[in-house]
């Protein structure tokens, strides 16, 4: 038993350690005091391509600006259409007891299938769409599209969280008086607050990682963070990169972490609760 | 009754927004590529609205035809590289105590949620031809010469794997946390060997992960062109590649067509997962 268990933490730590290796060498190289056009050598520690990222004339500046106003809008929009649907949805199926209609199911498929099928078919759907409508602000362009792949996320999670309720709770509010609108708000609505917060970090994550699509809906200029990242390392090696890569991997892991520990202590909090 | 027809109009109401949002722009748009596959390329821009079936005829031609039987096989790889290293890791991260299997969880998850192009970008620097790989493998006198690791078929295949398998690992840590171990155990007590459990019971078990890992690792790969630039240089072509060629090039119907096929050969990947009794949806989040 012992060294089965010592083959298995091997095999992890393994698999872990060559996914760490490109994340560990960006780090290392962000501290890089090299100069050269393509500075590989590393030569020794220096904080210099922080100070240049910071420096107001690297341009990821607007690229990140940009970013997150397109994240922000987009995750307005996902979260509220996404989750409106899922109850809309799910509605139905609580109070005509059975499954979904056919159009309830179609409309499932079509709603998810931003998320299921190739980015770059989308993207350039998108293109082409837009191109087609006239629709030519490059911020506009990008909210509308980050919107369509966020609302299955935030949709998805509301969903779930709704086929595990009781259908009895909204009988009960619905047979003591409350009207559908009075349901949603004062039952439906805060019970389903824990899947529509996960949602939108999740929707959030993916508008602010997203690059294939937004390649292709972007017009001329800078471009979102991703955007402008593939652009300075498509022909070489860009330390400023490095540094940028660095405060973002860093940024990521403390949320995560945060988020993790928060909901532990929540479990163990509510199981005390329980117990007591 | 009075109530339930106001429950269906309220229902209808809330679901008005989405239903119209993903007819606009997820049907209308597929739509329109679709109609678009069937057109003529113009002179100098856009395209004539001369209806052909051409560009679908080209893709038969044999310069099409590699590219996508190169894309097909390189996803498959991909996707079999994936099963035999994160199904594995899945399956044995489960297995582990509570406190080692969240840490593990938050090393996952760090590089999930960290964009891909960052963390191919770092493979970049690596496998350069004076990066940090050959330099090692050097220094240990392994090799003399540098290696040429950088654009070649390896480092796309390896950066695929790299960037898809924590869709193998999720889905496949989720099942196997949630089965009940005690069927294995009762195959162990009635004398089959633990591989023979392994394949016979807990494979089977969790097998909705590892094809909800196998389609969400192989959909993906048949795009990702960006990986391809990066780590393939400009010689090796895939299909999203392509399609990035033919938008850049003004092409449109053709990469339209493009475009239709992969669609195709998606739908048929998601028919076969539903139809061998596949969840929809792909619940792992």
């Amino acid at each position: 038993m012992k060294k089965k268990s010592f083959g298995s933490l091997l095999f992890l730590s393994l698999v872990l350690l060559i996914m760490y290796l490109p994340i560990i060498v960006v780090v290392i190289y962000s501290f890089n005091d090299n100069t050269a056009r393509i500075p590989i050598a590393f030569t020794g520690w220096s904080t210099m391509w922080y100070q240049k990222l910071f420096s107001g004339r690297s341009g990821f500046g607007g690229a990140l600006v940009l970013s997150l106003r397109v994240a922000l809008w987009s995750v307005l929009v996902s979260s509220v259409v996404g989750t409106l649907g899922a109850i809309g949805m799910a509605q139905r199926t609580i109070m005509d007891k059975k499954h979904a209609t056919k159009m309830d199911a179609a409309m499932e498929m079509l709603v998810t299938l931003p998320i299921m099928i190739p980015e770059i078919i989308l993207g350039l759907a998108f293109m082409v769409i837009f191109n087609a409508l006239g629709i030519r602000g490059n911020e506009l362009r990008l909210v509308l599209a980050h919107s369509t792949f966020c609302i299955p996320y935030v949709f998805l999670n509301v969903k779930s969280r709704l086929a595990g309720m009781d259908p009895a709770l909204f009988d009960a509010a619905r047979d003591l008086g409350a009207n559908p609108a009075r349901v949603m708000r004062d039952i439906t609505l805060p019970l389903c607050r824990p899947a529509i917060i996960s949602g939108c970090f999740l929707a959030l994550a993916m508008s602010l990682d997203d690059f294939v699509i937004s390649f292709f809906v972007y017009g001329a200029g800078e471009g979102t963070l991703p955007i402008k990242i593939y652009s300075s390392v498509k022909v070489g090696v860009s330390p400023m990169v490095n540094a940028l890569c660095t405060i973002t991997m860093g940024v990521i892991f403390l949320a995560v972490a945060l988020s993790r520990y928060l909901s532990s202590a929540r479990a163990q909090r509510q199981k005390k609760l329980a117990r007591s | 009754m009075e109530t339930k027809q106001q429950d269906i109009r309220f229902s209808r109401l809330l679901k008005l927004p989405m239903y119209l949002w993903s007819i606009a722009f997820v049907f209308v748009s597929l739509l329109y590529v679709l109609g678009l596959s069937f057109l003529t390329r113009g002179e100098m821009v856009g395209v004539t609205n001369e209806i052909t079936f051409g560009n679908y005829l080209r893709l038969a031609s044999p310069q099409y035809l590699n590219v996508l039987l190169k894309s097909l096989r390189l996803a498959a790889l991909t996707t079999a590289l994936c099963i035999l290293i994160g199904y594995p890791f899945g399956y044995l991260m489960a297995r582990l105590n509570p406190m080692a299997r969240s840490i593990i969880m938050l090393l996952i998850i760090v590089p999930f949620w960290t964009n891909a192009l960052i963390r191919i970008y770092g493979w970049r620097i690596l496998l350069m031809g004076n990066g940090p790989v050959n330099s090692v493998l050097m220094q240990l006198g392994i090799i003399k010469e540098p290696l040429k690791l950088l654009y070649t078929d390896g480092a796309v295949l390896l950066g695929m794997v790299y960037a898809l398998i924590p869709f193998m690992i999720l889905p496949t840590f989720t099942t196997v946390d949630k089965l009940d171990f005690s069927v294995v155990e009762a195959a162990r007590d009635l004398g089959a060997s633990p591989l023979y459990a392994f394949f016979t019971i807990t494979v089977p078990l969790t097998l909705a992960g590892l094809m909800a890992g196998c389609v969400l690792v192989f959909i993906p790969s048949m795009g990702l062109f960006f990986l391809n630039d990066l780590l393939g240089g400009s010689k090796s072509v895939l299909a999203g590649g392509l399609i990035q060629q033919l938008i850049n090039s003004r092409d449109l119907p053709m990469a339209a067509a493009l475009s239709v096929l992969l669609l195709t050969v998606t739908g048929a990947v998601i028919a076969v997962y539903r139809r061998v009794g596949g969840s929809d949806g792909m619940s792992m989040f």
